[in-house]
C-alpha cells in the first residue's frame, strides 16, 4: 500500500492508475472463532450421540442385522417400491390431464377438474384411504358383496390383490391432485410466443405440447415431482389404513408384535426407506440436468459474448 | 412475377378484427403481388402486427375476407356461408407462411440446428439427413455456419434472429411475415438482420415486414403501406411516400420518426 504514494505523484494529472493491478493484497484472512467453536461443539455431540448408540441396548443392533435382509422385511420394500411407482405414474398421467382440462375453454372440464383437485387435495389421504377400504361396503355391488369390512383384512389370501389396487388407486387419486398444480405451474412457466412460433411453423397441438411445451415445462415440473416421489414413498406407509398389511413398514411392525422389539425394526425400516429416498435424490439430480438443457450454461451467456465481441473488434 | 395459382398472393379484403369491443382493425383493403416487398409503418397501436398475425391465422379475423395465394385463411367457403377451418386445417394453410417475431421464440431447449429441423422433420415429415443438410444450408446462408450446435442462449440477439429466419424458410414458404424483426435488438445487431432480409427479398421471396427501419424500407421495399388507427391511410412506392406523403397523418408520423 505505501507504493500507491509513489505511483500517483502530483505530476500525474491521468487519474489512470495502470499499475494498481500488480498489487498483490496479502492481508491475513478474518478469523471467525465462533464458526469454529460451533463446528467442533456439534461435531463432539454427533460424535457422542453416534458412540452412546452404538452401545445403547434398545437400539439392540444385533436384532437389527438380523432383521434387515429379512424375508418378510425384503417382500415389505418390493410391496412398498410397487406401491410408489404405480400411485406416482398414474398421479403424473391424470395429473397432465387434470391440468390440461383446468386449461380448457371447456366449463364444464375446468370445474369438473377444480372440484377434483378441491376435493382430493382438502382431505387428508390417511382418511381418504380409509374410505377406499370400505369401498365395498359402500358399493357392495361391485366387491362380490363382502358384507363386513372387517372381514375383509382376516382373509388376505383372497383380497390381497384387490387391495393393493385400493391402495394403488387411493394414493394415486389423492396424488393426481397435487400433480395437477404442478403441472399446471410448468405450462404457465413457458412463454406464449413459444406456442406461437410452433403454429407458425405448421404444429398442431398435440405436436406442439410434446416436442416444445413439455419439455420446456418439465424443467419446471421435474423439482417439485421429485419431491412428490420421495413423499410418496413415505406415505405408502399409511395403506394400513385400507388396510393393506404387506408394506415395508406393517411388516417390521408384525414381527416386533411378534419378537417385542420394536425399536430395531423401527430403524430397519427407516434404513430402508433412507436407501430408496437417497437413490432417488440422484435420480431427480440427473433429470435436472437433463431437461436444464439450453439453460444450464445460461451464466456463460454474457463471457462467450464478451469473448466474441473482442474477437470481432 | 413468379407462377402461381392466383393473381396475388394476399389479397385483404376490408379485413376487420376486434378484441371485445375494441376494433382494431376497420377494413384493411391491400394486395401484395408474387415476389413483392411490402413494409408496413404506423404508429403503434394501428393494428399493423394484428393484420400480419391474421395473415397466418394466429387471430382469427371478424369481418372481410383475407386470401393468401388465392386461399381463404381461416375459412372454407361453400355457398354463400363460412364454415371456420379445423385446427389440422389451419395449420395446412400456416406451413406456407413464414412467421418471424419480434421476440425471435426460439426454442431455447434445442440448438439453432435442431430449431431449424425440426418443422421440417416433424410436421412435413422429412428424413434426417435431408433436414440436417438443409437446415445447415441455411444457417450458413444466414452466416452462423459456426453456430449450428449453440443453444439460443449462447447467441446475441442477432444470431438469434437469423436463426429464427432460417428456422422460418426451412419450410419452404411462399410468404414471408416479419413482425418488427429489429426492434427487439441492440442497435449495432440491427444491421447484420437486415443484410439476411435484404438477400432474402434480392432471392425473389415475398415478404410483409413491419418496421420502424425507413432506411430499409426505402432501399428493400416495393411498397410501403401507412396505416393508423386500424386503416390504411397511404400505400405507394417507398421514395414517394417517405418523401411526398399526401396525408396529413402520414406526415405527421414521419416527421416524429425520420
Amino acid at each position: 500500500m505505501q507504493n500507491s504514494d509513489q505511483n500517483a505523484g502530483p505530476g500525474d494529472t491521468s487519474g489512470l492508475r495502470s499499475d494498481i493491478s500488480a498489487d498483490v493484497i496479502r492481508a491475513t484472512a478474518l478469523r471467525h472463532p465462533w464458526r469454529n467453536l460451533i463446528s467442533v461443539a456439534l461435531l463432539v455431540f454427533l460424535g457422542a450421540f453416534l458412540y452412546d448408540a452404538s452401545h445403547r441396548e434398545i437400539y439392540d443392533w444385533p436384532t437389527y442385522k438380523q432383521y434387515l435382509f429379512n424375508d418378510r422385511v425384503l417382500s415389505g420394500v418390493v410391496v412398498t417400491l410397487e406401491l410408489t411407482a404405480y400411485a406416482m405414474v398414474i398421479a403424473i398421467l391424470l395429473g397432465i390431464v387434470l391440468a390440461v382440462m383446468r386449461q380448457s375453454p371447456n366449463p364444464v372440464l375446468k370445474s369438473l377438474a377444480w372440484s377434483f383437485i378441491w376435493f382430493f387435495r382438502g382431505t387428508p389421504v390417511y382418511v381418504q384411504l380409509v374410505f377406499w377400504g370400505l369401498l365395498s361396503t359402500v358399493y357392495p355391488s361391485i366387491t362380490f358383496g363382502i358384507p363386513h369390512v372387517g372381514n375383509i383384512a382376516t382373509i388376505p389370501s383372497i383380497n390381497n390383490l384387490s387391495l393393493f389396487v385400493l391402495a394403488v388407486i387411493g394414493l394415486a387419486l389423492n396424488e393426481a391432485a397435487y400433480m395437477a398444480e404442478i403441472v399446471r405451474a410448468g405450462l404457465l412457466s413457458v412463454d406464449r410466443g413459444q406456442e406461437e412460433a410452433a403454429k407458425a411453423l405448421g404444429m398442431g397441438w398435440g405436436l406442439s405440447m410434446r416436442r416444445i411445451i413439455i419439455p420446456q415445462a418439465m424443467r419446471i415440473i421435474i423439482p417439485p415431482t421429485g419431491n412428490e416421489v420421495i413423499s410418496m414413498l413415505k406415505t405408502t406407509s399409511l395403506v394400513t389404513a385400507i388396510p393393506l398389511t404387506i408394506d415395508l413398514y406393517m411388516a417390521t411392525r408384525d414381527i416386533s408384535a411378534n419378537t417385542y422389539k420394536p425399536v430395531p425394526l423401527l430403524l430397519v425400516a427407516s434404513t430402508w426407506y433412507l436407501v430408496f429416498t437417497s437413490v432417488l435424490m440422484v435420480l431427480q439430480y440427473f433429470l435436472e440436468k437433463r431437461f436444464a438443457r439450453g439453460y444450464a450454461q445460461m451464466g456463460l451467456e454474457a463471457n462467450s459474448l464478451a469473448l466474441e465481441g473482442q474477437g470481432g473488434g | 412475377m413468379m407462377n402461381s395459382n392466383s393473381e396475388f398472393m394476399v389479397d385483404a379484403q376490408g379485413v376487420r378484427k376486434s378484441f371485445g369491443a375494441h376494433e382494431v382493425l376497420k377494413g384493411i383493403t391491400l394486395t401484395v403481388a408474387h415476389g413483392e416487398v411490402m413494409c408496413l409503418v404506423g404508429p403503434s397501436g394501428s393494428g399493423k402486427s394484428t393484420f400480419l398475425r391474421c395473415i397466418n391465422h394466429l387471430e382469427v379475423v371478424n369481418g372481410g375476407r383475407l386470401l393468401v395465394d388465392g386461399d381463404l385463411i381461416g375459412y372454407r367457403e361453400r355457398g354463400d356461408t363460412l364454415f371456420e377451418l379445423k385446427a389440422s386445417e389451419a395449420s395446412l394453410q400456416r406451413r406456407g407462411i413464414g412467421m418471424v417475431f419480434q421476440k425471435f421464440n426460439l426454442f431455447p431447449h434445442l440448438t439453432a440446428l435442431e430449431n431449424v429441423i425440426e418443422a421440417p422433420i416433424r410436421v412435413k415429415k422429412l428424413a434426417k439427413d435431408v433436414a440436417v443438410a438443409r437446415g445447415k444450408e441455411l444457417l450458413t446462408r444466414v452466416g452462423l455456419e459456426a453456430k449450428f450446435d449453440a443453444y439460443p442462449a449462447h447467441l446475441s440477439g442477432g444470431q438469434q434472429q437469423r436463426v429464427a429466419i432460417a428456422r422460418a424458410l426451412a419450410m419452404d414458404p411462399k410468404l414471408m411475415l416479419f413482425d418488427e424483426p429489429t426492434s427487439a435488438l441492440d442497435p449495432e445487431l440491427v444491421g447484420e438482420v437486415l443484410d439476411v432480409m435484404r438477400e432474402l427479398a434480392q432471392s425473389g421471396m415475398t415478404m410483409i415486414v413491419v418496421t420502424h427501419e425507413m432506411g430499409f424500407a426505402r432501399e428493400v421495399a416495393d411498397s410501403l403501406v401507412f396505416m393508423d388507427d386500424g386503416l390504411v391511410i397511404e400505400t405507394g412506392k417507398p421514395a414517394d411516400v417517405l418523401l411526398n406523403p399526401t396525408h396529413e397523418r402520414t406526415k405527421a408520423f414521419l416527421s416524429k420518426v425520420l
